[in-house]
């Protein structure tokens, strides 16, 4: 976007649709940061924008792929992984990114996540997780912290929720990292390198949702959201996944924490592939009765 | 293992294989699909052929998943498909709603069995054809193709893949547990003499291509994703630009197209077969194995004398409206033979808005109609 009184562009403004601007996310919400991390952590991996793909589900999160000049999909809500993994199989040219939220992968679409990550589909999911469905008015979610309020659990949250990263790696997540909208330098650095891993790479974003989750458990701004980010976050890398849940406005365990290599689904495709055939394709052999596809049924 | 490469000459083999066949001849080079009985034979068949030609066989976790990885590998510019029953079906149907809107070209076979619900997984059924047309929310328009025999099974799939690529949409293959099942001698001509479509691609250069500003045919040329084209595209309503437009003007520009541009284009798209119309008294309306078994009772009737004639229905949707009205003037009765309590049934009423009565003959399914019932409504419908 042009500052205003400025015609100087900032070096992101060509990877977005800045005819789509103003977007629909409230002030205070993590996303505008996250998006700006993303393009830049994109930027430096030199992969070709062309060959770039990114597919969102549903939600707030989920329109991030309509602000990116991309190649992007809108897709349905929880199918984001496996739309991604027909592009990712069918072309694996593709460099295939999802940028979803909380309640899209890990409720909805949670059984797409699991499968996606167990046969390491070449691909990076960016998982925001602002703890609630934001879009449609902060209900309570799979990753809603026990006690927090909702606008589906006025009383409190008795559900446990998902240790995301613990899902994921669980799962067969060959790169596991969370951050959160705060962490901007190492969030960028964390989707440069899961960009360049090969195979399943899963990348949690703890985001503000002051508008509802916010202001429901006493955080009412983005402010206050990034400001209890700052004091109750704890850098661990390596850390065991298992150990990584998050209670309400506890402390946040941040950093990479699984990076294992790993066949990919295409690797191991190949190998099953060269080992059961010959390698080359005969020619068909029309010397046989030529048939014809006219008409339909044969009496 | 040696590659087999293209099948070309005569074969038995089942509806199901020669449907798996039939996406080979023309030109899928994906598959994702779940296990489901009747339909489970055309993965089988694709996971053993794919890898050999270099396409990709993916068995993914739910029909959820498998709906949505054609439509993403067909936006990755390969032709894809998947195969269900009933209750696959059912899960396909949020987005198949997503490739209507998307305007994706892919196919997807409902090898019906009898509902509702788990019903009977091994048995028969022609319950999902209103489904078919109306199972997904909202409005659209849809394309499906009803085979009566492994032959017509290899064809129609290659039909409904030129479709897709033609129209932009999901195209249906409506086959039945029979006609699956069954085993019979399919012809595959060599690869030179089949007719394939695909989709047409944009002329614009990136920076001006529009990705559903249609062409006369009210079809938009398709960019494939990784093209350079950076395109945007969303199951939200949109207008030419792939941007969401959330107003009623611009979800009227984009239903009235989608729905137009099956309208418009019927007669390239329906294909019926006619026996016996001209000078008959009663026509038997029927598809699929239903068909089969009508038109065995339709040549016995007119042993017995009766002037009856046969209307195969091989494109069920868009639905031959013209075709019904005009037979409807001048014969006095349609019998309408169908697995199920009546739902092709209610078209063919509705198109002979009361010129010609139409007489259902259903089945609740588990096996085929016995032809002496087809026989016997038919007698009633002379009488």
């Amino acid at each position: 976007m042009n500052l205003k009184g400025s015609d100087e562009k900032h070096y992101i403004d060509k990877y977005l649709r800045e005819d789509r601007m103003p977007h629909i996310w409230c002030p205070g919400c993590g996303l505008g940061s996250i998006l700006h991390c993303f393009l830049s952590g994109l930027i430096k991996t030199g992969i070709s924008m062309d060959k770039v793909v990114v597919v969102s589900g549903i939600g707030c999160t989920g329109r991030v792929a309509g602000y990116l000049k991309l190649d992007s999909f809108h897709t349905t809500h929880g199918r984001a992984i496996p739309f991604a993994t027909g592009l990712k199989l069918a072309n694996p040219k593709l460099k295939v990114v999802v940028f979803s939220g909380d309640g899209d992968l890990i409720a909805i679409g949670g059984n797409h996540l699991i499968h996606a990550a167990r046969r390491n589909i070449d691909m990076t999911v960016i998982c925001v997780n602002n703890f609630n469905y934001g879009m449609t008015g902060g209900q309570l979610g799979p990753t809603t912290p026990l006690t927090a309020r909702t606008t589906t659990s006025p009383i409190g949250n008795y559900e446990r929720p998902f240790n995301v990263p613990y899902l994921a790696a669980a799962s067969g997540a060959v790169y596991v990292a969370r951050w959160t909208s705060m962490h901007v330098r190492r969030l960028e650095q964390t989707i440069t390198e899961g960009l360049l891993k090969r195979g399943f790479s899963f990348i949690e974003v703890i985001s503000p949702c002051p508008t509802v989750y916010g202001r429901m458990n006493r955080q009412p701004t983005g402010l206050d959201q990034l400001r209890y980010y700052r004091e109750n976050s704890v850098i661990r890398h390596g850390a065991d996944p298992k150990e990584v849940d998050i209670d309400l406005n506890g402390k946040i365990v941040v950093g990479k924490f699984i990076d294992i290599e790993r066949p990919t689904y295409s690797d191991l495709l190949d190998e099953v592939v060269q080992k059961a055939f010959e390698p080359e394709l005969p020619k068909p052999d029309t010397s046989k009765k030529r048939a014809t596809v006219a008409g339909s049924t044969p009496k | 293992m040696p590659r087999v490469g293209p099948l070309v000459g005569e074969f038995f083999m089942n509806g199901d294989t020669a449907c798996a066949e039939g996406a080979i001849s023309a030109g899928c080079r994906f598959f994702a699909g779940y296990p489901i009985t009747p339909a489970t034979e055309v993965a089988e068949r694709m996971s053993a052929r794919l890898p050999e030609i270099d396409g990709i066989f993916v068995q993914m976790e739910d029909e959820l998943a498998s709906m949505n990885a054609i439509l993403g590998a067909s936006w990755a510019g390969v032709k894809a498909m998947t195969a269900t029953s009933g209750p696959g079906f059912s899960l396909m149907m949020e987005n198949l709603g997503l490739g209507v809107m998307l305007e994706t070209p892919c196919v997807l076979a409902n090898i019906q069995r009898a509902g509702p619900s788990t019903g009977l997984p091994t048995l028969v059924g022609q319950g999902d054809m209103m489904q078919a047309r109306w199972g997904s929310h909202g409005c659209y328009s849809i394309i499906a193709l009803s085979p009566s025999s492994p032959q017509e099974c290899y064809q129609l799939t290659i039909k409904a893949f030129n479709l897709s690529e033609k129209y932009r949409l999901p195209v249906l293959i409506m086959s039945d547990e029979i006609v699956g099942h069954m085993s019979e001698k399919v012809v595959i001509p060599p690869p030179e003499d089949i007719e394939i479509f695909s989709r047409r691609k944009p002329t614009a250069v990136p920076e001006e291509y529009l990705p559903f500003e249609p062409d006369a045919d009210l079809v938009p040329p398709m960019a494939n994703a990784g093209e350079g084209y950076r395109f945007h595209v969303t199951g939200l309503t949109h207008d030419e630009r792939g941007y969401p437009v959330m107003t009623a003007e611009a979800q009227d520009r984009l239903v009235r197209r989608l729905v137009q541009k099956i309208e418009q284009n019927k007669t390239d798209i329906i294909d019926i077969e006619e026996d016996g119309i001209d000078n008959a008294e009663v026509v038997v309306c029927s598809y699929g194995i239903s068909a089969r078994v009508s038109q065995f009772a339709v040549e016995r009737a007119r042993d017995e004398g009766i002037k009856v004639g046969m209307l195969r229905l091989v494109t069920v949707w868009p639905f031959p409206e013209e075709t019904i009205r005009q037979i409807s003037q001048r014969v006095k009765a349609f019998v309408v033979p169908e697995i199920n309590y009546g739902q092709i049934a209610l078209e063919v009423e509705r198109c002979a808005g009361g010129a010609a009565d139409t007489i259902l003959v259903p089945n609740m399914g588990g096996s085929a109609h016995r032809p002496e019932t087809i026989i016997d409504a038919i007698r009633g419908a002379v009488r």
